[in-house]
Parts: structure tokens; sequence; C-alpha cells
């Protein structure tokens, strides 16, 4: 009897273990929230790609977006190009917390931005701008 | 009885197991996110559907 229910034990405790494994090495994005930020950027990115390679938008160190030189901006499309940024920005903070906030690990938004930021640049075209240590400008 | 210890034995090495995995988990799996990063620029940045056009238009 008393082996019976330590063969119990042992089996849950198994499943148990499997579980924490599988746990430990996903990062879980498939939630709501992050498919619409996800849609957002879609459709905001075809507006965004020409200031990219114009040089005029570059990626910053901590997984956002910049004005690098306005100067590549006509001035009357500056105020817009500043709108994209801003929202673009938005949808980029929302979707570090809600990545963390989906893996119940809140203060893993750090961890999460800091690989962002070097994916984003990673991934980049080659003629597009990013920030590099100190503050500077690069081009990939 | 024998076999009673043999299986307590197990119990417990089986529950520190658990326990170290539940400790890996605190730690943020930096290649799991990276690859989870990747997924999302590539949709974001319609990468993959740019490379399937190049080859359409090849």
């Amino acid at each position: 009897m008393s082996n019976a229910i330590f063969r119990l034990i042992l089996l849950v405790v198994l499943f148990g273990l499997s579980f924490a494994s599988y746990a430990a090495a996903n990062i879980e994005v498939d939630t709501p929230t992050v498919a619409s930020i996800k849609h957002s950027m879609q459709s905001r990115h075809a507006q965004l790609e020409p200031h990219y390679s114009g040089g005029a938008v570059g990626f910053t160190r901590d997984g956002l977006i910049a004005m690098r030189d306005a100067n590549a901006v006509p001035l009357a499309s500056r105020g817009s190009v500043n709108a994209l940024i801003s929202a673009e920005n938005m949808d980029r903070n929302a979707l570090y917390r809600e990545i963390a906030r989906a893996n119940n690990h809140p203060e893993w938004e750090a961890d999460i931005r800091a690989t962002f930021s070097q994916r984003w640049i990673k991934l980049a075209k080659s003629g597009w701008w990013y920030q590099v240590s100190g503050g500077s400008w690069a081009q990939k | 009885m024998k076999n009673n210890f043999f299986y307590i034995s197990l119990l417990t090495l089986m529950s520190f197991l658990l326990s170290a995995c539940v400790t890996i988990n605190i730690y943020f799996p930096a290649a799991a996110a990276e690859k989870a990063a990747d997924k999302i620029i590539e949709e974001v940045w319609q990468l993959e559907d740019s490379e399937e056009t190049e080859r359409k238009t090849e």
C-alpha cells in the first residue's frame, strides 16, 4: 500500500520536474496584447523604413528609436516623423513590459529591452543607423 | 522495508532536482529571449516576406 503511494508521489514529482524545465527554457510571447502591438508596429514600419535608410531615424541602445538627423527630413514633415517616433517608442515600451508580464517576471523588462536592443541592430539592414556606447551613431 | 528506503531516497533526489529547476527559472533565459525577439522583429519588419518576394521575382 505505502509502495503504491510512493510510486504516485514519484510520478507527480517527475511531472513537476519536466514542467519546470519546460517553463525555464521558454519565453511566452503569444498573448493578444503582444499580437496587437506587433500589428501596430508592422503597419507603422512602412512609414518609418524610408527614414531608417535615409539616416533621419536611428536605433538607440535602450531598444527604442530616435531622430538622428532632423535635416534629412523636410521641415514640413518633421512633425509627422516625430509623431511616428513617439508612437513607435510607446509600442516598443509596451511590448517589453507585456512580454515580461506574460512570463510572470515583470523584473525581466530591462533584460528583454536589452535583448531586443541588440537584435533590432543585428537584424537592421545595411545603411541603417544605430547608437553605440557614448551616444555616437554608427552605420550598418 | 528496504524497498521503501530506496523510494524515499529517490524522492529526495527528485525534489532537489525539481527545486534546482525552479531556481533556474528565476534567472533570465537569454537564449530563448533572443529567439523570441528575432521572431517578433522578423514579423514586424516582414523580413521573411521580403525574402519570399525576392525569390518569386527571381
